[in-house]
């Protein structure tokens, strides 16, 4: 099972956090990598927010092929930050030559800044991101995870306490910091993994990452292939949960709630008893290859940063979520969470049912209300 | 070299009756010509084994045969007879009653097995004749063979090849079946994108802002189109009996089909209309009295099940032959007693984009669009191009599409439609899920499959199979009528359906035959297999980890043959 940990806080941390929380849950042979998004940055790139931020790990010639898509697109580098690494051969995993994370000024005419990009500037970078993820496919020229304001994505292939070594994450001042992390470390159970298929996945302001095997897989990926364009590659079956999410709330523009209508439909027997039991059949018939039937847990960040939390309907797959005044932690596991807050009051705790939808807003209040 | 001479051999022109046999004398090898010539138990598919020591003569048999394939005979036996305290052997003859095999092909033995069954001494039964003539002797007087029910001449059995091979095992639990909660309702009704869906957003919820098509959750197991006609009017009541019961007291809304012979008026205005597809089909049989009850109808029914053509004889129309349209049948249908033969189309249909236009709309109007109207079509090699014409239709009004495959059964049929024409029902399934899936349209037009399903007796497994190929459901037929006692099968046995002589009283209009049928015992029997395909069902999605239908998901399966594996689109296991 997938290791998931997620924060979200009222003051930008680093993601030392994270590391520990993994290793915390780590058992025996387990872990071969870790992916993170952040969101709501501060540090480095606490003054470019409005500014798209260019998430990639590529070869040379990838990176000289993606600067040229850019540059012909009108995009201009505005902030580049290049890490600081530890350069140790013995470190357990497969280094990309280089790792960009950059800040670009829209093209001409698009440059005018918002707190969210406009729908125009949101086909832009869509396009864009697809764009350099086709190009440098080829001989294995770099991966481009999101380009995307306020948004930053590491993911790699190896043992998580060295990928924290390699970029100096274990300290807890770090160049890297944001109000909302999401973080998941990769079970052992495939060592071909590309890193494309570790979550969290981004798409558009959404963040995405989930546990367990979709048993639905083939189901969801075969609906959602015709249904969007930027719904490609599903090297994982978690990428389904994403796809889902942005098109009931994003293409649809549906409340929230529906995602799990969507996902976890009731039962007929439920539905019925309903005074909405019209709206919920019609839901279910039209998206019934998006719904997923466990074991799963799905943990989402919101365009507004706002963090969710959902089950499968069986409630096969653990998660809890912890807080104090300044964060909210949640984990996999429990002992993930303590790493964090050991002292808040556990009483407080939630474990989220298999009914339930849980939502975090930016001011660390849960919601939560039942299917 | 001997020669025989005809001139002494006794008298054996009978002016009509059987010719006998020389019986010795000295002539034992003198022959009639016409013994050779004629037709004999050894040209047809049975013969009749009897024993005439453990016969105790009493009847049942010959009673009890619907074809006519045995008669009581008396026949002249030699015998040695010695009577005293020391042996006096006599020679001496005595007539005794015989079983005989009727030798006219029109009363061949079909294997129905009626007189083993009913014998008490178990002294007579037929035998499989591996070396019949029949197909050569049965067309005699220039008549094509017809017969009912079942075989297709398939080599082998795809199903049978197909696995669940997808466990949870570790990565994800399997679910328990008898303890877990399963949803395993399938829609039946047009399903729309959901971006084309009329829902807009007030105070965070979703509410309707128009029409949608109409929908009804249903069992995803459905009783096939039978008509009353080509079943006994008991054994329609009887599936319906079950039918009702099923949805009142199991919970579990299973849908029939009516067939094209119409329904019962009682039927058609009560409540229990809700649970049955009404049929309509080239021959419009039934409908008169269906149009009259619209007025007392007090609720819809499931649906209406618009037919084209069926698995078993594709490019036929019904046939109802005359022998079974007794006074009720020709009642219901507003017919003579005649040959009932359905048309091969719908006249006036001519093109797929108009049939939508006119006899989808006309049934969905005549329901003022309260109910689903779907298509049943056999089969073919251009079934994907009719369902992606039909998955386009923009008035949304084509609410289900069945499919059905050479494996179909039927009351009666030409043997060489039977055994020559139809598709196999499988990867056309596949073919047309996966042209749904090209177009992103999985669901917006339900699929069902029928044509084999349950031959084995198997339909939990087959059904399971089909739906994840991408069948939304399965209809099934033939398993009803075996389960009421139905001894036919896809060897050939009895297969009677279409003479009006069903020797269980299945397929007959005749009140003695139908007599033999136990309404509420077949009833129950449909019931009892229904709980016990359900619970089998759970068996099957449980150790896959899904508590709803796993419509689509061949990743569920495994196929144990390269060739079907390619073609289907299943992972190839050995």
């Amino acid at each position: 099972m997938c290791r998931m940990a997620a924060i979200k806080a009222k003051t930008p941390v680093a993601p030392v956090h994270l590391l520990r929380m993994m290793l915390a849950m780590q058992k025996g042979h387990d872990n071969s990598g870790f992916a993170m998004v952040m969101q709501d940055l501060g540090g480095a790139f606490a003054e470019f927010k409005k500014f798209p931020l260019l998430s990639m790990a590529a070869t040379s010639a990838g990176v000289e092929r993606a600067e040229k898509i850019l540059e012909d697109l009108g995009f201009s580098p505005k902030f580049d930050y290049k890490p600081d690494v530890v350069n140790d051969t013995s470190l357990d995993f497969k280094r990309m030559p280089h790792y960009v994370f950059r800040n670009y000024r829209y093209p001409e005419g698009l440059n005018v800044l918002h707190d969210a990009p406009t729908p125009e500037q949101k086909k832009l970078l869509l396009d864009t991101r697809l764009k350099l993820r086709k190009a440098l496919s080829h001989e294995n020229q770099g991966y481009v995870y999101s380009f995307w304001p306020d948004v930053l994505t590491l993911k790699e292939v190896g043992d998580p306490r060295d990928i924290g070594t390699y970029f100096q994450m274990w300290n807890d001042d770090h160049w890297l910091k944001a109000r909302v992390i999401s973080a998941q470390c990769r079970q052992n159970t495939n060592y071909k993994i590309v890193r494309y298929a570790a979550h969290p996945f981004f798409l558009e302001g959404f963040t995405l990452m989930g546990n367990g095997e979709n048993t639905f897989y083939q189901k969801n990926k075969e609906f959602q292939q015709n249904l969007h364009r930027a719904y490609i590659g599903f090297e994982s079956d978690t990428q389904c949960f994403l796809y889902s999410l942005h098109y009931v709330c994003s293409e649809l523009g549906w409340p929230l709630e529906y995602y799990k209508h969507v996902i976890t439909p009731l039962t007929f027997e439920e539905m019925r008893a309903r005074p909405d039991a019209d709206v919920l059949n019609r839901v279910r018939q039209s998206l019934m290859h998006l719904e997923i039937n466990g074991p799963n847990t799905v943990v989402f960040v919101l365009p507004d940063n706002r963090m969710g939390v959902i089950a499968d309907a069986k409630k096969l797959r653990p998660y809890v979520i912890g807080r104090d005044g300044d964060m909210v932690v949640s984990a996999s596991e429990v002992c993930g969470v303590n790493m964090v807050i050991p002292n808040r009051n556990t009483e407080t705790d939630l474990y989220p049912g298999e009914r339930e939808t849980v939502v975090i807003n930016n001011a660390l209040e849960v919601e939560r209300w039942q299917q | 070299m001997a020669t025989i001479d005809l001139k002494i051999l006794p008298t054996l022109k009978t002016n009509g009756a059987e010719p006998k046999r020389a019986n010795g004398n000295g002539r034992a090898f003198a022959i009639n010509p016409t013994f050779v010539r004629d037709t004999h138990p050894i040209d047809f598919p049975w013969k009749i084994e009897w024993n005439a020591d453990t016969c105790i003569r009493c009847g049942s048999c010959v009673a009890t045969c619907t074809f006519g394939s045995i008669k009581p005979e008396l026949q002249k036996q030699g015998a040695t007879l010695s009577i005293g305290n020391s042996p006096k052997p006599v020679d001496s003859t005595q007539v005794m009653m015989a079983i005989k095999q009727v030798r006219e092909p029109k009363h061949f033995c079909r294997g129905c097995s009626m007189c083993e069954k009913v014998c008490p001494t178990n002294s007579i039964r037929p035998v499989e004749n591996d070396h019949n003539r029949f197909p050569l002797v049965a067309r005699a007087g220039a008549s094509p063979i017809k017969r009912g029910g079942r075989g297709h001449h398939m080599p082998i059995r795809i199903l049978d090849y197909i696995k669940v091979g997808r466990i949870s095992q570790m990565t994800d639990p399997s679910l328990d079946a008898a303890r877990h909660t399963f949803d395993m309702l399938t829609p039946l009704g047009r399903g729309l994108p959901a971006n084309e869906l009329p829902l807009k957003v007030e105070n965070g919820k979703l509410v309707p802002n128009g029409i949608t098509p109409p929908l009804r959750w249903i069992y995803p197991v459905m009783i096939g189109d039978m008509s009353v006609g080509a079943l006994s009017w008991r054994m329609w009541e009887a599936i319906a009996l079950a039918v009702a019961y099923l949805n009142e007291e199991c919970g579990m809304p299973v849908r029939m089909s009516s067939g094209e012979g119409g329904m019962p008026s009682r039927l058609l205005k009560s409540e229990y209309l809700k649970y049955f597809i009404i049929q309509i089909a080239s021959g419009h049989f039934g409908w008169n009295r269906i149009i009259k009850a619209m007025p007392e109808m007090i609720t819809d029914p499931a649906g209406v099940l618009i037919k084209i053509g069926q698995g078993a004889k594709p490019g036929d129309g019904g046939l109802l032959p005359a022998e079974k349209v007794a006074p009720h049948i020709q009642a219901i249908r507003g017919v003579p007693k005649a040959d009932l033969m359905s048309p091969p189309n719908h006249q006036g249909l001519y093109s797929i984009e108009e049939s939508v236009q006119k006899m989808f709309l006309s049934m969905n109007a005549a329901f003022k669009f309260r109910v689903p109207v779907a298509i049943k079509v056999a089969a073919s090699s251009t079934s994907v191009a009719v369902f992606n014409n039909l998955i386009r239709d923009p008035y949304h009004i084509v609410g289900g599409f069945f499919l059905d495959g050479i494996s179909g059964g039927t009351g009666a049929a030409h043997e060489v439609s039977l055994d020559h024409t139809g598709h196999p029902i499988l990867s056309k399934l596949r073919d047309c899920y996966l042209a749904a899936v090209d177009q992103g349209k999985q669901g917006q037009i339900p699929l069902f499959v029928g044509g084999g399903f349950g031959d084995t007796g198997d339909l939990a497994a087959d059904a399971f199979k089909a739906i994840c190929l991408g069948a939304n459901g399965v209809f099934s037929a033939k398993i009803w009528l075996q389960l009421a006692g139905c001894v036919g099968n896809e060897k050939g046995r009895c297969n009677a359906c279409n003479t009006g002589h069903c020797p269980v009283g299945i397929c007959t209009q005749d009140p003695r035959l139908v007599a033999r049928l136990d309404v509420d015992a077949v009833a129950q029997n449909v019931v009892d297999y229904f709980l016990a395909l359900d619970q089998e069902l759970k068996k099957l999605m449980a150790p896959i980890g899904n508590s709803t239908l796993p419509i689509g998901r061949s990743d569920a399966l495994v196929a144990m043959d390269k060739e079907i594996g390619e073609r289907l689109q299943v992972a190839y296991a050995c």
